[in-house]
């Protein structure tokens, strides 16, 4: 088992040690093989644009070149220059053209670069798209789905501008939904259903966890939006976490197992609309909750998560809540200032000692 | 260009419309019926109705947050617009959407949007859905100057004319953004070389002169139906009323607004209706009363309507 899956040792000081849970997350007895969280992306790319012709792919330097990150890498070659189809930069007009291919019944899978620049795209993501089925009284839909990779992690330095974890900027706009994988197998399934959802939703990929390797069916699946997944189950503390921060969710409740501490471990995988239920029947039945998320900190959504705990499992809390986050500040360039204001495996530890405390 | 008389007369029939809905609406606001605001059309009738009589009915509209007359050149049904800007259930978008937001699906407007140049890269998409599909239509956004200085507006040109995208451009020139003359915002005066940048034709042409307003957006569309790519046609126009119904225009000259008002669009062309023998003044009047009737049945519609139900509030979020 120790085997699958990318070496910890070359990632850097702050990187989680590879959970297996996370790595070998197929059901038991379905046929799978181990890929990529970026390969897993593209493959479910590839199998909607093979499945339903209505579905193309719109974007910034997708096509030879394949994304900043490779994601489309091959797509161009297997379908072309129209169903993968290479855009000027102009941010605002890849969303709003998303949306009128999408208002005239195709499905298109948008490629933002990276999240930090989606703030150009703002007005027809969260102005129009958002807005449009409402405001015309339910006479159209908008079924696209813009993916974005945001976040940063031990050794990528791609400081201020390349590096934010945003999903709340979309989270307070109703009308859209946002997820975001933390593993393989979550970002192939719920890429699927982000494809054949008949809302806009903002996919966002975690850049570091582009390269993290683990399990995906054989099989065609899809997984449900809205749905939080227990990772790992535990009596004693709930850690609600996002992303990349799930890997170090799963890292800390491993480190914590040897000292007799049993850690339930809840990815909330769709940021939005949030299952607040499984948050909160997990919150009732550890009665102690730790919540880690890579974003800033204020307003943050481990805010929001904790303000569910509190409606939710008030009276079942055994100690306050305690939150890991980012801290309220841009990211700096330099390794050494990353890791001063990103959360690691011991930030989350120390965290839930304190709640166990 | 031979243009029938049936043709003819449903252009005076939709401009009459319009600046009757407007005078309408504006009352309706001023009688505090209406929330919100109401941007009136008034004086740029010639403009809608010029371009939307080129236009099919499967062929897309989008609009801005002044396209009461958009909706109604394109062929929507008064009674469900006035219902709508009242806010009731019985409108178009239900009483969501409101003035600033009609969208009637049925005549081909996929929506009214009222951040200004944001329609433009829903009609890019839009037209580049009907390439894909291998569908013949045409997408028309409509913007006014001020659009035109969005980087929406300019991305769009940019995006449709690299693609050879079916989308028609029509910039609307009523001279203000809000209460900044164009003069203020462009250092050219004739906005149609602005698609030179884009390699596409730009078309000026008279907003006031409904026919010539038809026959440019006949080839411009044509053009786009023919799969040559956009055209961006230039409708020099003027608002006559404020940029909202009871707003001060304490920006401009009531000479200025006198001058251009000698203009109207409608009793231009009613008079070259007349001159040229395609309608009597009879005929016209008949128009004119059956509009007006039309209006009050509109408006007595729209207030007897029902409000939508509050415990219905949170439908139409999602799909």
């Amino acid at each position: 088992m120790a085997t699958v899956g990318k070496d910890a040792t070359s990632l850097g000081t702050t990187a989680p040690t590879m959970s297996p849970d996370l790595i070998m997350q197929v059901p038991e007895g379905v046929p799978a093989r181990e890929m990529s969280y970026q390969e897993a992306i593209r493959e479910a790319l590839r199998e909607e644009m093979l499945r339903d012709e209505r579905v193309f792919l719109i974007g910034e330097d997708i096509g030879v070149h394949g994304g900043a990150f490779g994601v489309t890498r091959t797509l161009f070659d297997q379908f072309g220059p129209e169903r993968v189809r290479n855009t000027p930069i102009s941010e605002n007009t890849i969303a709003g053209a998303a949306t009128g291919a999408a208002l005239v019944g195709m499905r298109p899978v948008a490629e933002i670069m990276f999240v930090d620049f989606s703030g150009l795209a703002m007005d027809q993501i969260a102005n129009q798209a958002a807005k449009l089925r409402l405001m015309t009284g339910g006479q159209c839909k908008v079924p696209w789905v813009i993916r974005m990779p945001q976040g940063g992690g031990a050794g990528k330095s791609t400081a201020a501008q390349h590096s934010q974890s945003l999903e709340v900027w979309y989270a307070h706009i109703p009308g859209l939904k946002v997820v975001h994988p933390s593993t393989p197998y979550d970002a192939k399934g719920l890429l699927k259903a982000a494809i054949r959802d008949d809302n806009p939703v903002i996919f966002l990929e975690h850049k570091f966890l582009y390269a993290f390797r683990g399990l995906v069916p054989e099989e065609d699946y899809v997984l449900p939006l809205s749905q939080c997944d227990i990772k790992r189950e535990g009596e004693d503390v709930t850690v609600v976490a996002l992303g990349y921060m799930v890997w170090h969710a799963m890292a800390a409740a491993q480190t914590l197992a040897d000292e007799g501490i049993s850690v339930e471990v809840v990815d909330v995988r769709t940021v939005s609309p949030l299952d607040e239920e499984t948050i909160g029947r997990s919150a009732r039945k550890t009665g102690r909750v730790v919540l880690v998320a890579e974003a800033c900190r204020s307003y943050g959504p481990t805010g929001e998560w904790g303000m569910v705990v509190m409606e939710q499992a008030f009276d079942y809390l055994q100690a306050p809540v305690v939150r890991v986050t980012g801290r309220n500040s841009p990211i700096p360039f330099a390794d050494s200032l990353e890791n001063g204001v990103w959360p690691d495996t011991d930030d989350v530890v120390n965290a839930i000692r304190r709640v166990m405390e | 260009m031979e243009v029938s008389r049936d043709t003819l007369l449903e252009m005076y029939r939709r401009m009459v419309r319009i600046r009757e809905f407007e005078l309408a609406a504006m009352d309706l606001f001023k009688r505090g019926q209406v929330k919100g605001a109401v941007h009136p059309y008034i004086g740029q009738e010639a403009s809608g109705v010029g371009v939307c009589m080129a236009l099919r009915k499967d062929d897309l509209i989008a609009g801005t947050h002044r396209s009461h007359g958009h909706n109604i050149a394109k062929g929507a049904d008064p009674k469900k617009m006035m219902a709508e800007i009242l806010g009731k259930e019985t409108g178009y978008c239900k009483g969501r959407g409101g003035s600033m937001h009609i969208a009637a699906f049925e005549t081909g407007s996929l929506g009214a949007l009222a951040v200004v140049g944001s329609g433009i890269p829903i009609a890019v998409g839009a037209a580049l859905g009907f390439k894909m599909k291998g569908e013949d239509r045409v997408a028309v956004p409509f913007t006014g100057d001020g659009g035109s200085n969005t980087g929406n507006w300019h991305e769009g040109l940019n995006m449709a004319s690299i693609w050879d995208l079916p989308v028609v451009f029509v910039l609307e020139n009523n001279r203000y953004a809000v209460s900044t003359n164009i003069r203020y915002s462009a250092k050219i005066e004739d906005l149609s070389i602005r698609a030179q940048a884009y390699g596409i034709p730009g078309v000026r042409v008279d907003g006031f002169d409904v026919l010539a307003v038809y026959e440019a957006a006949v080839e411009a569309v044509e053009r786009a139906r023919r799969g040559e790519g956009p055209t961006l046609l230039v409708t020099e126009a003027y608002r006559f009323e404020g940029h909202y119904a009871g707003e001060p225009e304490v920006y401009r000259d009531r000479a200025e607004v006198q001058e251009y008002r000698k203009k109207d669009p409608i009793p231009r062309f009613r008079k070259y209706l007349i001159k040229e023998e395609k309608a009597s003044q009879s005929e016209l009047d008949d128009v004119d009363a059956e509009i007006r009737q039309e209006m009050a049945d509109a408006v007595k519609f729209a207030q007897e309507s029902p409000q939508p139900d509050p415990a219905t509030a949170m439908d139409y979020i999602y799909a």
